[in-house]
């Protein structure tokens, strides 16, 4: 079992302790532990449950690279999933629990799945796509649905806040440990600007763990007073508890500060996101060690030996009182020692080499441990944990010969560096034959805006195994970035440590290594997502090649740890069973984030009303004081209706309607866009811009003017005023204001550039306001002014003068039928003029209106909307608006494109009016169909709705629609299957576009 | 996240304060051209693994359109310049022939 030593733990204070839950049992640990640590401290070995197969889980690591130990965190607000235990610091109220089972972690019913295990190979979900459609449905889904899982997704808003932090850097040191530190003193003592994170909230990595001595002294002495010559540079800075997430290009770096992890509910944001420029990066990010493949490596209790050693050594953890350990290589032999030292057993070290002569296998023996060599472990004996382990010869084929009792297994297949960050902006790699692994080329680094590196690794991350290797490499590649960063030559000696003689490793991929079948389907590869070497040796004979698609073929490597631990391993059995050499395999791609960061950290502050900022008319205050239903358009928020007390949404816009057609209604349209096009040129450049003619408009009067994209599509639409000979105002709708603005200095700046045209977007600084209905002039005339009469201002013409008292240009034009005046004041009397026009309005029946009823009374006028009647891939000929499309002019943006034979295609969808038959409402979106079924038996459809409403000024269902060949169909009945579950069709015929006034004799007085 | 030095008004931009628009130097065609050369305008775009030539816009800054050239496997970035021209200026074609003598050339976006 595991448990808490009476002593050591160079990271906890036992005078601090700290009370925690795990699935509602209260346990405790101390101050400096992480959760993991705790969990053992407190026998609390069986952490989760795996991800297929439900088999009992235990942790395996002691830092990001875990794939087994998640957990749900927190409660509430605070409640997160998939939290890592061995990343998790210990806090006082801390409460978790388990993930992935059900109904207990104790007993899953889901572990059927386990022996079902020759039902679910590799590549199991794609098969079944091969199965007959209803297989998915009825047999695969419900299984997968159930049986798939991690965390449970949270409920509530999360309370906490999260900020984004600015950094602009010479020399940024990815990792504090004394690979890191040494680089940063290199860095430092250059002058250049540093910075260094260290994921964890102590600095010093592994070498307080592992041993040896640094310029004399403890790795701990060297760190602290490393770090105390650090903190006296200004020109240095270091911070904790942040990890090195993504290297991107030109020397861009995000830093993942967890600031308040550890003390939820402190008032400080809980993450902090640093964007980070630096000129030069240092990675020294260390390496991970790699399991070993043995049949039962997943059971509770295997764990890696070095986390083993850390958890004795950092905490004060024993997982078991009698650890069997089990290595290729050197290392381990140190975790034997720990233990060793710390009273506990080691029955055996098993070593899969030919012989273990090197020093570390010496002292083992020294220190009377049991070494035997050319050994193996045959099979973990255990359930939900460790027993015994089966010893057999690695050579042969797993006879055991052996059974010792243990309660902990501590393996290593070696060590691998950390690449992730190298990788993520291009650096490539090379495959070290000596230490089977993949380390970085330095030949083949990132590079930057200039064509030169800008990542250099330090220590083990370069993939340095010693001591004295890691320090004058890390040294070495804090001068080389510090150089390249413009800090000045450093004479100062870096930190040495003394050379040490090791016995290399040697590559064991399959334990033993002529491990039959049901050997290999026990042997795991992929921890979290339950992937063995069966499973790809299986893609690899159904004719996966290529790592990328193997790797989403069996899932290896897709889980949240992303394949810390699986990685090499798998390569190496896919690369066997191809028959290939493991580079010629390749690794998958790295990519950010190193670890998963929150969603908080990448919002950051943008959240709630600061997420994107509102553009308010100045008109705004009173629609929300009057209760306006805002809704949505492009950045801004307009009334949708003003509802009275006691009136539904639905009935406000009915009476919005009847009021503004029978009285007087407004409506602030200030949110159209208005852009103001000038110079000798800009009739020529409108005559581009618009299908239909703007240079021949004459001054004083307005064109209802169309805009198509390059590829013809109907882009924009809305009302051009001629104002003097070389000026036009071009309103745009109210979502396009700057997107049409940016279209036409496009072309301006990149295509017609010596035409002498400019634009201003004058979007806000103009209130407008639309009077309109059959008092609109009587309002006007009451107010004063200027002459608005049908003789001095008839329809489509634009006049300045006042109104009122304020200044004023006034816009003959009409989007709903109506006598209308569109009236543009200055933005600052926008307020003031509404409310003028409220007050004087009040005696011919004045309401305002939104944009609903704005809506239905274009639609009953049978004018198109862009976003309804155009969706992308409608032209105006599609609408019946060749009226609009100049045929007198060479060329405008979209036409030639328009002239391709599938835009003059006689069955192109056109725009036609739909009426119901029973004056109901058709769906929106909803399809006609027509006449037989297509190749994969759908009904074939003929048209759908674009725009549908209630009319109340006709008191029935009105629709506009694009219908094939509709136009010359006027009269003929379409079917409209509903899709509301009845299994039923309306039935509307097909009319005019327009409903209301065809001749305009309401809007032309 | 690449910075691009803005030829207009100097600023060194983050890509956030861009806009990026796709392959420089396209030749427009229009009503009169074969559907070939339209649908190359409209349609065909080179997608080079080495020099490219970007249009890019300041678009949080001062607005401009301007063109960069760019390599996209390394990052190299070998000048930026004005977007009001049918070719990339000389400085650029040698600053980029420097790096890579055996380069053939900017593949001018033209129809084939």
């Amino acid at each position: 079992m595991s448990t808490r030593l009476a002593k050591g733990g160079r990271l906890i204070d036992r005078t601090k302790p700290k009370n925690f839950t795990f699935n509602g049992k209260r346990m405790k640990g101390y101050e400096g532990d992480t959760l993991a640590a705790a969990l053992l401290g407190e026998d609390q070995m069986l952490v989760g449950r795996s991800f297929k197969y439900h088999r009992p889980r235990g942790i395996v690591a002691s830092g990001a690279e875990e794939p087994n130990a998640l957990v749900n965190m927190g409660q509430g607000g605070r409640f997160e999933p998939n939290q890592r235990v061995t990343t998790t610091e210990l806090f006082d109220g801390l409460a978790c629990t388990s993930q992935n089972h059900w109904p207990s972690l104790e007993f899953d019913v889901g572990v059927v799945n386990n022996y079902a295990a020759r039902f679910l190979p590799a590549g199991f979900y794609y098969k079944t796509f091969m199965a007959p459609a209803p297989a998915w449905k009825h047999v695969f889904e419900p299984i997968i649905r159930k049986s798939a899982g991690l965390g449970k997704v949270p409920t509530e808003a999360d309370v906490d806040r999260y900020e984004h932090f600015y950094h602009h850097t010479d020399v940024l040191v990815i990792g504090g440990g004394v690979a890191g530190l040494a680089a940063a003193l290199a860095a430092g003592r250059s002058g250049a600007k540093v910075l260094v994170m260290e994921q964890t909230h102590h600095w010093g990595g592994r070498a307080p763990v592992d041993g040896g001595e640094i310029d004399g002294q403890s790795p701990d002495d060297w760190t602290a007073a490393t770090l105390a010559e650090l903190e006296s540079m200004d020109n240095v800075t270091l911070r904790t508890r942040m990890m090195g997430s993504g290297v991107y290009d030109h020397g861009y770096a995000l830093g993942y500060e967890r600031v308040a992890d550890h003390t939820p509910g402190d008032d400080r944001p809980r993450h902090r996101l640093w964007r980070i420029r630096a000129q030069q990066i240092v990675t020294a990010t260390g390496s991970i060690e790699r399991p070993l493949s043995f049949a039962g490596n997943d059971i509770p209790g295997v764990m890696l030996a070095a986390a083993v050693r850390d958890y004795a050594v950092n905490w004060g953890v024993s997982v078991g009182d009698r650890t069997v350990v089990v290595t290729n290589n050197d290392d381990a032999y140190r975790t034997a020692l720990v233990l060793k030292e710390a009273g506990l057993e080691v029955p055996v070290i098993l070593d899969a080499r030919d012989q273990a002569t090197g020093p570390l296998a010496e002292a083992a023996r020294a220190a009377g441990i049991r070494v035997e060599v050319g050994k193996a472990i045959a099979k973990v004996n255990g359930g939900k944990r460790v027993t015994g382990v089966s010893i057999c010869s690695q050579a042969g084929e797993g006879s055991a010969v052996e059974d010792i009792a243990c309660d902990a297994v501590a393996m290593s297949g070696g060590w691998s560096p950390v690449v992730h960050l190298w990788s993520h902006c291009g650096g490539k790699l090379i495959w070290d034959d000596e230490q089977s692994h993949f380390r970085p080329d330095p030949d083949r680094a990132p590079t930057g805006h200039d064509g030169q590196s800008f990542v250099v690794t330090a220590g083990a991350a370069s993939g340095a195994m010693s001591l004295a290797d890691v320090l004058s490499d890390a040294y070495a590649a804090g001068q080389q970035a510090a150089k390249a960063a413009g800090g000045k030559a450093v004479r100062k000696a870096g930190p040495k440590a003394d050379p040490e003689a090791t016995q290399p490793m040697a590559p064991v991929w399959i334990m033993p290594q002529g491990a039959g079948h049901q050997k290999r389907m026990k042997m795991w590869l992929d921890y979290q997502n339950d992937v063995k070497v069966s499973d790809v040796q299986l893609a690899a004979r159904e004719g996966y090649e290529s790592v990328e698609h193997t790797k989403r073929y069996t899932t290896l490597g897709m889980a949240t740890d992303q394949g810390k631990l699986s990685n090499i391993n798998g390569l190496a059995i896919l690369s066997d069973a191809l028959g290939q050499p493991i580079p010629a395999t390749g690794t998958t791609t790295f990519r950010p984030p190193y670890t998963p960061i929150s969603f908080g950290a990448i919002a950051g502050e943008a959240r709630h009303e600061i997420f994107q900022p509102l553009r308010r008319t100045p008109m705004h205050g009173w629609h929300e004081d009057a209760g306006a239903y805002m809704e949505p358009v492009g950045h801004w928020r307009r009334p949708y209706c003003y509802a009275k007390p006691g009136e539904t949404n639905e009935q406000a816009v009915h009476r919005e309607v009847l009021n503004t057609r029978e009285k007087l209604g407004l409506l602030d349209a200030s949110t159209l866009g208005k852009l103001i096009v000038k110079g000798p040129d800009a009739g020529k450049f409108l005559d581009m811009m618009y299908t239909n003619m703007m240079s021949n408009l004459a001054v004083g009067k307005c064109r209802y003017g169309l805009m198509c994209s390059e590829n013809g599509f109907l882009s924009d639409d809305g009302v051009v005023a001629r104002i003097d000979e070389d000026t036009w105002l071009c309103h745009t709708t109210s979502g396009g204001a700057d997107r049409i603005y940016a279209w036409m200095e496009e072309w301006l700046q990149t295509e017609w550039w010596d035409w002498k045209v400019y634009v201003a977007n004058i979007t806000e600084q103009l209130a407008q306001v639309a009077v309109v209905g059959p008092n609109a002039r009587k309002l006007l005339e009451k107010l004063g002014g200027m002459d608005v009469s049908k003789e001095t201002l008839p329809f489509m013409q634009w006049k300045d003068g006042k109104i009122g008292a304020f200044d004023a240009r006034v816009y003959r034009i009409s989007f709903s039928g109506e006598l209308s005046y569109e009236i543009a004041v200055p933005a600052s009397q926008g307020r003031a003029f509404w409310d003028a026009l409220l007050e004087a309005g009040e005696e011919f029946g004045v309401m305002p209106y939104g944009t609903e009823c704005l809506h239905i009374m274009r639609a009953e006028k049978g004018f198109i909307m862009i976003g309804d009647e155009t969706d992308g891939t409608v032209i105006p000929q599609d609408l019946g608006l060749n009226w609009a499309i100049s045929k007198k002019k060479e060329d405008f943006l979209g036409k030639r494109a328009q002239l391709r034979s599938h835009m003059t295609d006689p069955d192109r969808w056109k725009l036609v009016g739909l009426e119901t038959l029973d004056g109901s409402v058709l769906p929106d979106g909803a399809y006609a169909v027509e006449g037989g079924e297509n190749q994969y038996g759908h009904r074939n459809m003929i048209g759908r709705v674009t725009s549908t409403y209630y009319s109340p000024t006709l008191k029935k269902g009105i629709a506009m629609g694009l219908v094939k060949h509709g136009p010359d169909r006027m009269g003929d009945v379409l079917s409209f299957p509903t899709v509301d579950g009845s299994n039923t069709e309306m039935k509307a015929r097909i009319v005019d576009p327009v409903f209301y006034d065809k001749d305009g004799e309401k809007q032309n007085v | 996240m690449l910075i691009l030095e803005c030829p207009y008004c100097g600023v060194m931009a983050d890509e956030t304060d861009l806009h990026g628009g796709g392959e420089a130097h396209l030749k427009r065609y229009g009503p009169g051209s074969s559907d070939e050369d339209f649908q190359t305008y409209l349609f065909h775009r080179a997608n080079p693994k080495g020099v490219h030539f970007e249009r890019w816009r300041h678009v949080s800054g001062c607005g401009k359109w301007f063109h960069a050239a760019r390599n996209t496997m390394t990052l190299e970035v070998y000048g930026t310049y004005s977007a009001q021209t049918y070719e990339p200026p000389k400085a650029i074609i040698n600053a980029v022939k420097k790096k890579h003598p055996e380069w053939e050339g900017p593949n001018m976006g033209e129809a084939k």
